[in-house]
This record gives structure tokens, C-alpha cells and sequence, in this order.
């Protein structure tokens, strides 16, 4: 892909089809020969983790729609009939379910990582942009598949979310019927979101086989950001990637099986359990909590359009970082104020998330009272939502394009040999 | 209608959601399962107890509709017995305790000659009959409420099978200003203190083959254990498939290190 190939082939047959559909090149260039940088860490394993993610999404996506019924009357039952009934359904159920959670854990130390050193900077400004499209095209894709076992969260998470969408002025009505299908979340909901929750994982590979091509034209980034300069800096991807991402790919399934086995239902919400029912709504809706930060957002803006704004805005943010960051150099180990405010940023994120999860009214201290400020006590998950809100977009906005002009990078090294070389090691 | 019914949900979650939420509900006491914890399993004489409870007490008004007869004889069922297993080439079908259970009970069907409606004793294979034909019929019988169906109780609630335990031994007289109307009952571990199901259990209400003092502790806590079986018949076969997957993983690891040390012993990183 990356245009200086050097495969050879070697058999009468690979020459002839070489010189018909050069696939076999193709793979060749991609996962065998691709240089890469020498000293990348554990963190550069979670692209491939990713890509194994997807795979048993659809896997066993495939195996649950064989027996999965899109109906209102019947998907709940046909979810658990799945669970009792079909040979080893409940298996292939909870590596689904639990299956999404760890996609988006993945995805998001992925995302964290790229941040952190710098890998969205020029010249790989396409390649972040088409990893963003993968994280929307996920989220929707999550969101619509929790809608399909059709419990109590699924139907009024997605009235909630749905009815979301209607609050842009004009436009806002026709988008919310046409993705219900009439004028209420129902049965053709949940068969469009079936329909969609099918192809989109789909769309995510086809994005994901871009992202990878981006990523062979530019080559990858390291923890120094300094570019390979020659043949001594990196190494081929088979055996030294592929050995050291497997290994990586078998710790994160560790992780994976000990919830399938042993917590299935710990990351879902007991409420899921209960057949949906439009009648009666649960006392406190929360999202799954991968989109819990986003939720927080939302409601940390009093009114209903500027928090549905404010929450898009957040999400489009990460699409505009490669020019909203000024610095020259890409790594933050170079960076000792980006590094700090990214910490910070880090836990900001952490702390949203547990907001989200929240009544805005609770308090945050417990038994603490203190002042009334605007609508809710200073000591609440509102208000803690607010704080970080506003970090959350000084990051983006203000930190990001002012450090770069004004902070003071530390030296960097000329090639990514020489700090490895000079003794100094990673973070 | 329903369009109301989604702006309200709408706004029951910018408004309401608190309000509601914040009356006090008293945490489920602490129960210590055989079934808990990585290496928990069923007990299955306690299943055993818990299903009598469930067949003479709570079906006179829940249902159970995901559970069919055959369940109780497969593997970690609280009938199953190794003689009528897969490893003898038999099912739970062919269980003597399930065939005698299923036989005591009336199901409706047709009658394949003339089509006419009729009952005939349940086999295997049927799901446990419902007491009211539907929900309207289960609303009228018990004051407006209808009594939840249970298959799944056990994972459908916060605190699963303590907070069924809980519940089922936590009625007395309503706390200060809360005001009862006929047919409410004040349970200080349900969401607002008052509910529409009388106190089920009471002492010796149930006989316990086994010989197990029958006391309402003891009818509550077995019957919570058979409602967690009900919602996870196969806890059992997960977990005991989850160690196997984990010894894997973890050899499967090591062999990777080692190969990831091998491959990188010249590079310097
Ligand atoms: C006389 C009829 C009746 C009997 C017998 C009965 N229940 Fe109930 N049960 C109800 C009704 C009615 C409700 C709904 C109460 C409400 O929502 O206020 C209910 C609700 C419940 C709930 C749900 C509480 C919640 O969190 O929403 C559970 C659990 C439950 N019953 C368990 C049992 C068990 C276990 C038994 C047998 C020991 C039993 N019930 C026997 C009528 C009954
Ligand atoms: C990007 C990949 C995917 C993600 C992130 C994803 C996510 C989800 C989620 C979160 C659920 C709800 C799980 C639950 O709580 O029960 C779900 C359900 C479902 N998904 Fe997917 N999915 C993906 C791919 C697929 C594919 C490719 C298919 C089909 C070909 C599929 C078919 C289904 C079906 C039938 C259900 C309903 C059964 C159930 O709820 O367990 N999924 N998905």
C-alpha cells in the first residue's frame, strides 16, 4: 500500500496472479513486511485488539440473528430463549453483550493513546478523522443493539435518546419520525434499528480497511513522535508486531472471558431484565455506560437544545484536535504542561462518566449542603458535571491551541534510536 | 398517546427522576448463597425447597412463563439426576420426578381430532401453566396489580435474589405517615414503602420433604435461591466453562511471552 513494495514471489502461480489482482502483495506489504517503529509499547497493541473485537461482534452477531426475532411481542423472549433454549446461546449472548463494553474499552485507550503522543498531528490528520468516523459509526451501532432485547432500558433509553434528536429546531421532528418509523418508539423502530445495528458493524470494517491503508501511507507514530529516519528505527510487522500483539490480544481476552464467565450481567442494567413496557418508565434511565460521559454533558446544560449542541460539540472536538493543536512537537513526553493538562483531562473524563451515572440533584459529598447556585446546591452532580464540562471543552478549545505557542518543549531526540540507545526509557 | 407517554418519559428524566428516586428504600440484608462467588453452585436440596414454595405459594398468582418442566431435571436443575443425562443417552424428559411433575398439572390445548378447546395433563416439554389466562384477568384478581412474572426476578431487580429474600420477610407496620389503603401492605425494602402483595410466607405454611424447620427465613431464602436457578439455569456450565477458558488464556499467554522474549532478544527497545 505504502508503494515501495518488496515482495517477490515465488511460485509460477503467485506470479501469474500478481500480475492479475496483486492481493497476495497486498497482505504481504500489509501484515508481514510493514516497517514498524522499534520502540513501540503496550499501548500500540490495542489497534489489533480492536480489529479482533470487531471480529467476534460479528461472529456472534451473525450466530444471534439466526435466532433473534425483530418483533416488539417477541424479541425479549426470543433474547431469552437464546439464553436457555439454543446450545451454548447464552455463550455466544454475553460475548456479544459484554463484547460491545470491551470494544468501547479498547476504543477508548486507543483514542487516549493517540492523544496522548501526539498521533493525530500531521500527517495523520485522515487517518484520526476516519478512527472518529469508527468511534460514531460504534456508538451508534451500540446504541441501536441495546435497543434489540427490547427490555425496560432498551425502549426508554431509546425514547430518551431519539426524542434528543428532536430538539434541533426544524429539522429536529422529521429526523426523530423517520428514525421511529411513526410518531412513538414501536415496532418499526426496533425493525429499522435491526436492520441497522446489522449493517453499520459492516460499514465500521469497511472504515476500518481505510484507516488501515491512512495508516500504511504514513506509517505509524511512536511514544517519541519523532518519524522513522531509516531502516535501523523500525522493524517488520511479522514476527515483531504480530508475536507482540498477540500476546496483548490474549491478556485482553483474560479480561473479556472473566466477565463473560464469571460478572455477565455486571456492566448491564437490571432494568433490562424486565420486558419492555411503554407504560411504566423506570425510575432512572441511564445509557450503557460507554456513553455515560456524553450523558453527563447533556444534562449539564440547563437547556434541552444547547445540551443536545453541547454534547454533539464534544464529540465534534475530538474530529477538529489536528488543528486545534498548535505544538510542533507530538509526543506529550516532551511536553511536561500538555502531559499535566492531559492528566487532568483523563480525569475529567472519568469523572463525567460517574456523573453521568448519577441524579444531577444527589450530592456529591454526602450531607454537605451548601449554597444554592442558579437551579441546583453547589454540592451536586450538576454542578460537578459543569466544572468538568467546562474543562472538557477549555481542553479542546483554549489548552490545546495556546500550550503549543506558548509552553516549553523539552529537548527531543533526533531519531527514535537515539534517546532508546542513550539509556532513557519509557513512561 | 403514546407520543404523550414518550415526552413524559422525557421529561420524567430532566424532572421527575429524582423526585421519585430519592424516597428511601432500605438496602436487601446480606444473604450468604451457595451460588455466590466464582466457584458457587447451586444447592440443589435447596432448590428443591424452593421450588415447593414456589409451586404451593407463589403460583396461585405468578406466573413462570420461561420455565418449562423438562428445566428441572437438566444439569444443575434441582431434579436433575446423572441417570437421565446425555451421558446415558437420555433427557430430562425422560426424568420419572419431571414426568410426575408435569402430569399433575393441567394445561390447555386443542384437541387435534375436533379442534375443540380442552385440558390434558402436562408433559415434559410444557412451560409451567400461568394462574391467570391474562393480565387483565391477573389486575382483577389482586386489586389493580398485576403480579409479576418471576422466570427472570432474580436478575430483573437491583440486589437480585437477597433483595427477593428481603422483601418476602420485610412487611410490618407502615413507618410514621405512611398511610395504608385496603389491600396495601407496608415493606420497607420495596420502592415507596407500599405494596400490593400480601405477606406470602408464614411458619410451616410450606413442608419441607428434607425435614428443614420451615420457618419464614428459610422459605424466603430458598425460594429466592430457586428464582436465581429460574433466571440462570446455566450459572453452573458458565462457570465451570469460564475456569477451563481461563487456564487457556493464561498457558496461551505464557506461550506468547515467551515467543514475544524469543522474537525481540536482539532489539533493543
Ligand atoms: C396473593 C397473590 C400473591 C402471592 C401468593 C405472591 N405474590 Fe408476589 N406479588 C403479588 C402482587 C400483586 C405483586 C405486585 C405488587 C406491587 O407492585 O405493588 C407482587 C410482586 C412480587 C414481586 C416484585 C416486587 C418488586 O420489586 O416489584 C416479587 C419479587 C414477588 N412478588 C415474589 C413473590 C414470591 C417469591 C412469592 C411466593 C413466596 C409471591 N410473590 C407470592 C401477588 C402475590
Ligand atoms: C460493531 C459491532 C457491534 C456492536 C458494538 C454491537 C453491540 C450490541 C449491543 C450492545 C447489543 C445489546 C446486547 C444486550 O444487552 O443484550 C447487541 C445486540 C444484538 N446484536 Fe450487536 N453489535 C455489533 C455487531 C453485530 C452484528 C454484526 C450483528 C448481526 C449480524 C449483531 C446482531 C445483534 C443481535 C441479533 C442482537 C440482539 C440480541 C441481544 O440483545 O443479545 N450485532 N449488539
Amino acid at each position: 500500500m505504502s508503494g515501495h513494495s518488496t515482495y517477490v514471489p515465488k511460485t509460477g502461480f503467485e506470479r501469474w496472479l500478481d500480475s492479475r489482482l496483486p492481493i497476495i502483495r497486498l497482505a504481504n506489504d500489509t501484515i508481514i513486511t510493514f516497517p514498524t517503529p522499534k520502540n513501540l509499547n503496550y499501548w500500540w497493541t490495542f489497534g489489533g485488539i480492536l480489529s479482533m473485537m470487531l471480529g467476534l461482534q460479528i461472529v456472534t452477531g451473525i450466530i444471534l440473528a439466526m435466532h433473534y426475532v425483530p418483533h416488539v411481542d417477541y424479541a425479549f423472549n426470543s433474547v431469552e430463549r437464546i439464553m436457555r433454549d439454543v446450545n451454548y446461546g447464552w455463550l455466544i449472548r454475553y460475548m456479544h453483550a459484554n463484547g460491545a463494553s470491551m470494544f468501547f474499552v479498547a476504543v477508548y485507550i486507543h483514542i487516549f493513546r493517540n492523544l496522548y503522543y501526539g498521533s493525530y498531528k500531521a500527517p495523520r490528520e485522515v487517518l484520526w478523522i476516519l478512527g472518529c468516523v469508527i468511534y460514531l459509526l460504534m456508538m451508534a451501532t451500540a446504541f441501536m443493539g441495546y435497543v434489540l432485547p427490547w427490555g425496560q432500558m432498551s425502549f426508554h433509553g431509546a425514547v430518551v435518546i431519539t426524542n434528543l434528536l428532536g430538539a434541533f429546531p426544524i429539522v429536529g421532528d422529521a429526523i426523530t419520525t423517520l428514525l421511529w418509523g411513526g410518531f412513538a418508539v414501536d415496532e418499526p423502530t426496533l425493525k429499522r434499528f435491526f436492520s441497522l445495528h446489522y449493517l453499520l458493524p459492516f460499514m465500521i470494517a469497511g472504515v476500518v480497511v481505510l484507516h488501515v491503508w491512512a495508516l500504511h501511507v504514513v506509517g505509524q507514530n511512536n511514544p517519541t513522535g519523532i518519524e522513522p529516519k531509516s531502516k535501523a528505527d523500525t522493524l517488520p510487522f511479522t514476527p515483531f508486531a504480530t508475536v507482540k500483539d498477540g500476546f496483548a490480544m490474549s491478556l485482553f481476552l483474560i479480561l473479556f472471558a472473566t466477565f463473560v464467565f464469571f460478572m455477565p450481567d455486571a456492566l448491564g442494567h437490571a432494568d433490562n431484565y424486565i420486558p419492555a413496557n411503554p407504560l411504566v418508565t423506570p425510575s432512572h434511565i441511564v445509557p450503557e455506560w460507554y456513553f455515560l460521559p456524553f450523558y453527563a454533558i447533556l444534562r449539564a446544560v440547563p437547556d434541552k437544545l444547547m445540551g443536545v449542541i453541547a454534547m454533539f460539540g464534544a464529540i465534534i472536538c475530538i474530529f477538529a484536535l489536528p488543528w486545534l493543536d498548535t505544538s510542533k512537537v507530538k509526543s506529550m513526553r516532551y511536553r511536561p504542561q500538555a502531559k499535566l493538562y492531559f492528566f487532568i483531562f483523563l480525569v475529567v473524563c472519568v469523572i463525567l462518566g460517574f456523573c453521568g451515572a448519577k441524579l444531577p440533584d444527589d450530592q456529591v459529598i454526602p450531607g454537605l449542603t451548601t449554597f444554592k447556585l442558579v437551579d441546583s446546591d453547589l454540592n451536586s452532580f450538576v454542578w460537578l458535571s459543569r466544572i468538568s464540562t467546562l474543562y472538557y471543552f477549555a481542553y479542546f478549545l483554549v489548552v490545546m491551541p495556546l500550550l503549543g505557542l506558548f509552553e516549553k518543549p523539552l529537548p527531543t531526540p533526533e531519531t527514535i534510536s537515539s534517546p532508546v540507545l542513550g539509556g532513557e526509557h519509557k513512561d | 398517546m403514546l407520543r404523550k407517554v414518550t415526552l413524559l418519559a422525557a421529561a420524567l428524566l430532566l424532572v421527575g427522576g429524582p423526585a421519585l428516586a430519592n424516597t428511601k428504600v432500605r438496602e436487601p440484608e446480606p444473604v450468604a448463597f451457595s451460588f455466590e462467588g466464582p466457584f458457587g453452585r447451586y444447592d440443589q436440596t435447596q432448590l428443591q425447597r424452593g421450588f415447593k414454595v414456589y409451586r404451593e405459594v407463589c403460583s396461585a398468582c405468578h406466573s413462570m412463563n420461561l420455565v418449562a418442566f423438562r428445566n428441572l431435571g437438566d444439569p444443575g436443575g434441582p431434579f436433575f439426576n446423572p441417570e437421565y443425562s446425555a451421558a446415558k443417552g437420555l433427557t430430562s424428559n425422560d426424568n420419572p420426578v419431571v414426568k410426575a411433575l408435569a402430569a399433575d398439572t393441567q394445561i390447555a390445548d386443542l384437541d387435534s381430532e375436533t379442534g375443540d378447546a380442552v385440558q390434558r395433563p402436562g408433559i415434559p416439554a410444557d412451560r409451567f401453566p400461568a394462574p391467570f389466562p391474562n393480565v387483565i384477568a391477573a389486575k382483577a384478581s389482586n386489586g389493580g396489580l398485576a403480579p409479576p412474572d418471576l422466570s427472570l426476578m432474580a436478575k430483573a431487580r437491583e440486589g437480585g435474589p437477597e433483595y427477593i429474600a428481603s422483601l418476602l420477610q420485610g412487611y410490618g407496620p407502615p413507618a410514621h405517615g405512611v398511610t395504608l389503603s385496603p389491600g396495601q401492605h407496608y415493606n420497607a425494602y420495596f420502592v415507596g414503602g407500599v405494596i400490593g402483595m400480601a405477606p406470602p410466607l408464614a411458619a410451616d405454611k410450606v413442608s419441607f420433604d428434607d425435614g428443614t424447620k420451615s420457618t419464614v427465613r428459610q422459605q424466603a431464602e430458598d425460594v429466592a435461591a430457586f428464582l436465581m436457578w429460574t433466571a440462570d439455569p446455566h450459572m453452573e456450565a458458565r462457570k465451570q466453562m469460564g475456569f477451563s477458558v481461563l487456564i487457556f488464556l493464561v498457558l496461551f499467554s505464557g506461550l506468547l511471552y515467551a515467543s514475544y522474549r524469543r522474537v525481540w532478544r536482539n532489539e533493543s527497545h
